[in-house]
C-alpha cells in the first residue's frame, strides 16, 4: 500500500484542483424530447478532500457521476466539461477512458452483489485491475489482492481471496468492492450510496474504512448519498441537488448550521434526529418535479413556502451567498438566515396532533402481549429422504407487551428476526413456542372465524408501497378491501373510502386511479388508509418510511404520530432507523439475534442504554450536525452478524461485543458459560447483559 | 443505484415524479371499482370497441343470416342445386355453389355458427380451466399442487386425438358440446403450467399477504389479486386457443370425429375447399375470410381487454 501512496501525494501546484467539473449537462432522449437529468453542475475537488452530493432519488446525482466516470450509455448526451488534472475527459474515446477509470478514477457502488462477477473468486477480480493497469504478473497480482483485502479488513485474506462474492456478506463484499477500487492508487473515488443497503453497524465500519481508504491513497473523495447523517460526519463540502441543478453548496459546517436554500433547509428539517427526539419534522409538501416538463421558474418553486412572484418566471442561478464561500441558487438566499426568514421558520411547523389525556402505562389495557414467543427452522437435506441437519433460531423466546395508545420501537440489524416475529403475530396461528395475546384473546385459542374476527383489529402497513398494493386493483378497491372481506355493503364501504382517504392526507377522487400513479409517499399513504379501514386497535408497521426519500418520510411519519393520538391506536413499529424509532416510539425494544437485549422507555434506551449493543447501534447511527458528529467517539460492533445456525455459546452477543474485549478474561468467562437474560436496571428499562452499565453515547442528550 | 446499463432505466430514475398538482373535484366524487374503472377505459378503445362489434356482426349474420337467406334465394346448407356445379358468385347463389351444387353461403353461414360457438367456447373453457388449476395449485402448494400437477401431467401424455375420436363416436346428437369439452380438456395444460409458475412468484409478493392479513379468503385472493395479475398471459393464451380450437375440430372432422356430414363447420369447408383454393376460390376464399376475421376480431379486442385491465398501459390512456 505505502510504496504507492507517495506518488499521488505530489500535488500538483497547490491551488489546481484534481477533478474539476464545469457546466456539466446531461440529457436522455425521452419519448416527448430530451430529457435533462443534469443541468450544470460545478465542483472542483483537491486531493484529499471529500465531496459529500446530497439529493432525492431522481435529482441527478448518481447520473452526473456516471457522466465524470464516462459510464453513460451512448444515447446520453454530454456537456460541459470534466477536467482530471487538467485533462478533459468528455471527448476521450472509450478506450482511453478505460485507461483512466479504475486507475485514476474508481467507483464504489451501491449494491456490490451486482457489481461484483458471481463467477470469478474476489481475489481474482483484485488482481484483474491490478493487472490490467500496472501490468503485473499474475502471481504479483493476487499478492497484491491479498494485500489489499488484509487492508480493508479481511480476516483470513489469503483464504478468502479464493472466496466467490456469493460467500461474503453485504458489508464484506462492500469491503472488497473498496480494495478493489483502492487497487491502483486512485486520485478520485467515487462512492455512490455505497452504505445505503447496509445494517448501520456494518455502515458505520464502511464508512469508516472508506476514511481509511481515503488516507491510504489520498484521493479526492465524491460521496453521494440521500443520508445527511452520512455527510455530515465523512464530507469536507457539500453539494445539495435539486431536479437536475446544484441548489446549495460550500463548506460543511456553515451549510448545516445556516443553509440558506429553502429545498436545504425542508431536507434537514425533514430527517428525524436521534439527539433531538422531541423536535416535530417538517415534511416537504409535494413531490419533485418532473424533469422532462420542468416548470419555467425555479424548480422548486411548487413546494417552496416562502416563494415570491419572481420565482415563478425566473430560475435562480447558484450564486454566492452568506458573505462568500457559498453558494445558493435562491432569489431570496440573502434574507434566509438559519433558517428563517425575517424572523418566521421558513417551514411552519405542521399541526400534529398532541398528547391527550392518559392513564399510567400500568392501568392502560394491553393490546397485545407476547410471551416466550420462539420460531425454528429446520435446515433440512436430500431431496428424497429429508433429514434434519440443523435448526435456525429465528426468534428465540422474546415476550414484550404494547398498551393502548402505545408505540412500541422493535429495532435490530436485519436478520435479527424482526419479520419473523412480526408475521408470527400477524398470522394469528398458535405460535410453536409460547403465546401471542391479542386484546386479552389468547390467538392459540381460537377457531378460523374468530381468527378472521381478530384481524379487524389487527392490521399492518408493510415497507414497501409498491410492493405492497396490488397494481391492478384501483386505490377504492384496494382501501375497501377489508371492508369488503367484512362484508360492509357497498355504499357504506364508498363513504368509508372517501372518508380514509381525506384521512391520510389524499383526496377522494385518487379512490378512481391506480397505484402506479401516485408518488412512494403517496402510496405509503394509500396502505394506511388500507390498514385502518377497518379501526383497527393495533397497527404493525413494517418498516414503513424506509423505501421513501427523507422529504416525503417526513409527512409519513407526521402521519403516523397525528392518527395514532387521534385514533388511540397502538404501533408496533418495526425499523432498523433508530433515529425514526426515536421520533415516534413511546417503548423500545432492541433485538439481537432472536433475542430482545434491552427494553425500555424510549428516553431511558436512548439516552442511558445499559447494553453494549444498543450502545453501539445509537452510536453508529450519524448525526446531520457536522459539529457534534466529528466529535462522537464510535462503539465500532466488530464483524457481521454470527449464522442463526451456529449460535455463540453463553452470551450471543460476545463474538462482536466490544465491552466482551475490553473485559478481563476472568469476566469474560461468565459471558462464555452464562446466557443473560433481560433484567430489570432500574425503572422500567431491563437489559440483557452481565455487565450492563450506563453510557451515554448521544451529544447532549 | 448501480450501474444501470439500460439508457431507460436511467431515465425512469430521472423522470420519477409524477402527479402535478391537480385540483381536486370536490367531495362528491364517484368511486368506482375497478369493473367500472375497466369497462370505462375499454369503451374508450375504439379497435376494441370495433373487433367488439364485428363479433357481434358474426354472430348475427351466422345465426340470422341462414334464414334470411332461404327467404330471399330459398337454399339451405342440405340443399342441393342440380343445376349449377361450381358456379361463380351470383345473385341466386351468393358464394357459389360446390361440385355437387352446395350453397356456399348458406353452408358457410351455417359453418361459421358451429366454429364461433367451438372456438370461443374452448377459448373460455381452456383458458378458464388453467387459470384456476395453475393459480390453485401454484397458491396453495403441497398436495394440492402435487395432485394437480399430477393430472396436468397425465393430460399431457395422453394421445388426446386418440381419446377424442373413441368419445365422439359414442356421442350421436348435440355431438359438438362433447366436442368443445373434449378440445377444452386436452388444451389447457401447458397454460396451467406456465400459471402456476407465475403464481408461485406473485404469491410472495406483498400485496397478497397484504390482502390475507386484512382477511381476505384464499378464493378471494386467487380471483382479485393472482388471476387479474396474470391476464396479459391469459388473454393472449384465450386468443391464440380460439383459431386453435376452430381449426384442431376441422382437423377431427377431416377424419370423421368432429362434425360430421351434411353438418359442416369453417373447418370442414376450409379442409375441403384448400385443394381447390385457385381454381375454384370462392370454395375456399369465405370460410377463410371468415376464420381470419373471427380470429383478428378475438385478437384485437383481446388487446382492448388486455390494455383496460392494465393500469401502465399508456395506449388505454388514464385521460393523462
Amino acid at each position: 500500500m505505502t510504496t504507492q501512496a507517495q506518488s499521488t501525494t505530489e500535488r500538483a501546484g497547490a491551488d489546481a484542483p484534481l477533478l474539476e467539473v464545469r457546466d456539466l449537462t446531461v440529457e436522455f432522449q425521452g419519448e416527448d424530447g430530451p430529457v435533462p437529468a443534469v443541468r450544470g453542475v460545478s465542483y472542483a475537488l483537491t486531493p484529499g478532500e471529500v465531496l459529500g452530493i446530497v439529493g432525492e432519488s431522481g435529482s441527478g446525482k448518481s447520473v452526473s457521476s456516471l457522466a465524470v466516470m464516462g459510464l453513460l450509455p451512448a444515447t446520453a448526451r454530454v456537456t460541459g466539461s470534466v477536467r482530471l488534472r487538467g485533462r478533459d475527459l468528455l471527448g476521450l474515446s472509450d478506450r482511453e477512458l478505460a485507461r483512466i477509470r479504475g486507475r485514476k478514477i474508481a467507483m464504489i457502488f451501491q449494491d456490490p452483489l451486482s457489481a461484483l462477477t458471481p463467477v470469478y473468486s474476489i481475489g481474482d477480480q483484485i488482481a484483474e485491475t491490478v493487472m490490467i493497469h500496472q501490468g503485473a504478473s499474475k502471481a504479483d497480482a493476487f499478492t497484491r489482492a491479498v494485500e489489499l483485502l488484509d487492508a480493508v479488513g479481511i480476516p483470513n485474506a489469503a483464504q478468502r481471496a479464493k472466496a466467490y462474492p456469493h460467500e461474503f456478506s453485504g458489508g464484506m463484499r462492500q469491503r472488497v468492492m473498496i480494495a478493489m477500487s483502492i487497487a491502483n492508487d486512485p486520485d478520485v473515488l467515487i462512492a455512490d450510496e455505497p452504505t445505503t443497503a447496509l445494517d448501520v453497524t456494518i455502515q458505520a465500519q464502511v464508512l469508516e474504512l472508506l476514511d481509511t481508504a481515503r488516507e491510504i491513497t489520498n484521493a479526492a473523495t465524491i460521496m453521494i448519498t440521500h443520508d445527511l447523517g452520512v455527510v455530515a460526519g465523512i464530507a469536507d463540502r457539500i453539494l445539495v441537488m435539486y431536479a437536475g441543478k446544484a441548489v446549495e453548496s460550500g463548506r460543511v459546517e456553515p451549510v448545516y448550521a445556516d443553509p440558506r436554500m429553502p429545498y436545504t433547509i425542508g431536507l434537514l428539517g425533514s430527517v428525524p434526529r436521534l439527539d433531538r427526539p422531541g423536535q416535530p419534522l417538517t415534511p416537504i409538501e409535494g413531490s419533485p418535479p418532473n424533469v422532462a416538463r420542468l416548470p419555467k421558474g425555479c424548480p422548486f418553486v411548487a413546494r417552496c413556502p416562502v416563494r415570491i412572484s419572481l420565482c415563478e418566471t425566473v430560475e435562480p442561478d447558484l450564486e454566492p451567498t452568506a458573505g462568500g464561500g457559498r453558494w445558493a441558487a435562491c432569489h431570496r438566499s440573502e434574507e434566509i438566515e438559519l433558517g428563517r426568514i425575517h424572523g418566521a421558520p421558513v417551514f411552519p411547523l405542521p399541526e400534529i396532533a398532541t398528547l391527550r389525556e392518559e392513564l399510567p402505562r400500568e392501568q392502560r389495557t394491553a393490546v397485545l402481549q407476547v410471551d416466550n414467543l420462539a420460531k425454528r427452522y429446520a435446515i433440512t437435506k436430500g431431496a428424497v429422504l429429508r433429514r434434519k441437519i440443523g435448526t435456525i433460531t429465528a426468534v428465540d423466546g422474546i415476550s414484550f407487551d404494547i398498551r393502548e395508545g402505545e408505540a412500541l420501537g422493535l429495532v435490530g440489524e436485519s436478520g435479527c428476526g424482526k419479520t419473523t416475529t412480526i408475521m408470527q403475530i400477524l398470522e394469528l396461528t398458535p405460535p410453536e413456542q409460547g403465546s401471542v395475546v391479542v386484546l386479552g384473546q389468547d390467538v392459540g385459542s381460537l377457531n378460523s372465524q374468530q381468527r378472521k374476527q381478530l384481524r379487524r383489529d389487527v392490521q399492518v402497513v408493510f415497507q414497501d408501497p409498491m410492493a405492497s398494493l396490488d397494481p391492478r386493483l384501483p386505490v377504492g378497491d384496494l382501501i375497501d378491501e377489508p371492508l369488503r372481506s367484512f362484508g360492509v355493503p357497498a355504499d357504506k364501504r364508498r363513504a368509508r373510502v372517501r372518508e380514509l382517504l381525506s384521512l391520510v392526507g389524499l383526496s377522494p377522487e385518487h379512490a378512481n386511479r391506480y397505484p402506479a400513479d401516485f408518488s412512494g409517499g403517496q402510496r405509503q399513504r394509500i396502505g394506511i388508509a388500507r390498514a385502518l379501514a377497518l379501526e383497527p386497535k393495533l397497527l404493525v408497521l413494517d418498516e414503513p418510511v424506509s423505501a421513501l426519500d427523507v422529504s416525503i418520510q417526513a409527512g409519513v411519519l407526521n402521519l403516523l404520530e397525528d392518527l395514532k393520538v387521534r385514533l388511540g391506536l397502538s404501533y408496533l413499529f418495526v425499523a432498523h432507523d433508530l433515529s425514526v424509532v426515536r421520533h415516534i416510539a413511546d417503548r423500545v425494544a432492541v433485538m439481537y439475534l432472536g433475542r430482545l437485549v434491552e427494553v425500555g422507555a424510549a428516553g431511558h434506551v436512548f439516552e442511558r442504554p445499559t447494553h453494549p449493543y444498543t450502545q453501539a447501534l445509537l452510536s453508529a447511527v450519524p448525526i446531520p450536525d457536522p459539529v457534534a458528529e466529528r466529535q462522537r467517539t464510535r462503539i465500532l460492533v466488530h464483524g457481521d452478524l454470527p449464522s442463526p445456525a451456529n449460535l455463540p455459546s453463553g452470551c450471543r452477543f460476545r463474538s462482536r461485543c466490544p465491552l466482551f474485549a475490553e473485559l478481563p478474561s476472568d469476566q469474560q468467562q461468565l459471558c462464555i458459560d452464562v446466557d443473560p437474560q433481560l433484567e430489570s436496571r432500574g425503572g422500567d428499562l431491563a437489559s440483557a447483559c452481565h455487565w450492563a452499565r450506563e453510557r451515554q453515547v448521544l451529544p447532549g442528550a | 443505484m448501480s450501474l444501470p446499463a439500460d439508457p431507460l432505466l436511467i431515465a425512469d430514475d430521472v423522470s420519477m415524479s409524477d402527479l402535478p398538482g391537480e385540483v381536486p373535484e370536490g367531495p362528491d366524487v364517484v368511486v368506482r371499482g375497478r369493473r367500472q374503472l375497466v369497462l370505462r377505459r375499454l369503451r374508450r378503445n375504439r379497435a376494441a370497441m370495433a373487433a367488439l362489434v364485428v363479433l357481434l356482426l358474426l354472430f348475427v349474420s351466422a345465426f340470422l343470416g341462414p334464414t334470411v337467406y332461404k327467404a330471399i334465394t330459398g337454399w339451405d346448407y342440405e340443399g342441393q342445386d342440380f343445376t349449377s356445379f361450381l358456379s361463380p358468385p351470383s345473385a341466386t347463389h351468393w358464394f357459389g355453389t360446390t361440385q355437387i351444387g352446395g350453397d356456399v353461403f348458406a353452408q358457410t353461414m351455417r359453418g361459421l355458427q358451429k366454429s364461433l360457438l367451438i372456438g370461443l367456447l374452448v377459448a373460455l373453457i381452456s383458458t378458464g380451466l388453467a387459470a384456476v388449476v395453475g393459480s390453485v395449485a401454484g397458491y396453495f402448494g403441497g398436495w394440492v399442487d402435487r395432485a394437480l400437477m399430477w393430472i396436468v401431467d397425465l393430460l399431457l401424455v395422453i394421445p388426446s386425438f386418440l381419446i377424442i375420436a373413441i368419445m365422439m363416436r359414442n356421442v350421436k346428437d348435440a355431438g359438438w358440446i362433447v366436442l368443445v369439452l373434449l378440445i377444452a380438456l386436452f388444451g389447457w395444460m401447458i397454460t396451467a403450467r406456465i400459471i402456476r409458475g407465475m403464481t408461485l412468484s406473485l404469491r410472495e409478493r406483498e400485496f397478497v399477504l397484504a390482502a390475507r392479513y386484512s382477511g381476505v379468503s384464499s378464493a378471494g385472493i386467487i380471483f382479485r389479486h393472482l388471476i387479474p395479475n396474470m391476464s396479459s398471459l391469459l388473454i393472449i393464451d384465450a386468443t391464440i386457443a380460439v383459431a386453435t380450437a376452430i381449426i384442431a375440430e376441422s382437423g377431427l372432422s377431416y377424419f370423421g370425429f368432429g362434425v360430421k356430414p351434411p353438418d359442416v363447420s369453417l373447418g370442414t369447408l376450409i379442409a375441403d375447399g384448400t385443394q381447390s383454393a385457385f381454381t375454384f376460390p370462392w370454395l375456399f376464399m369465405f370460410s377463410g375470410g371468415l376464420l381470419v376475421l373471427t380470429t383478428l376480431a378475438v385478437s384485437v379486442f383481446g388487446d382492448g381487454l388486455r390494455d383496460a385491465l392494465d393500469p401502465s398501459s399508456k395506449r388505454a390512456g388514464g385521460g393523462r
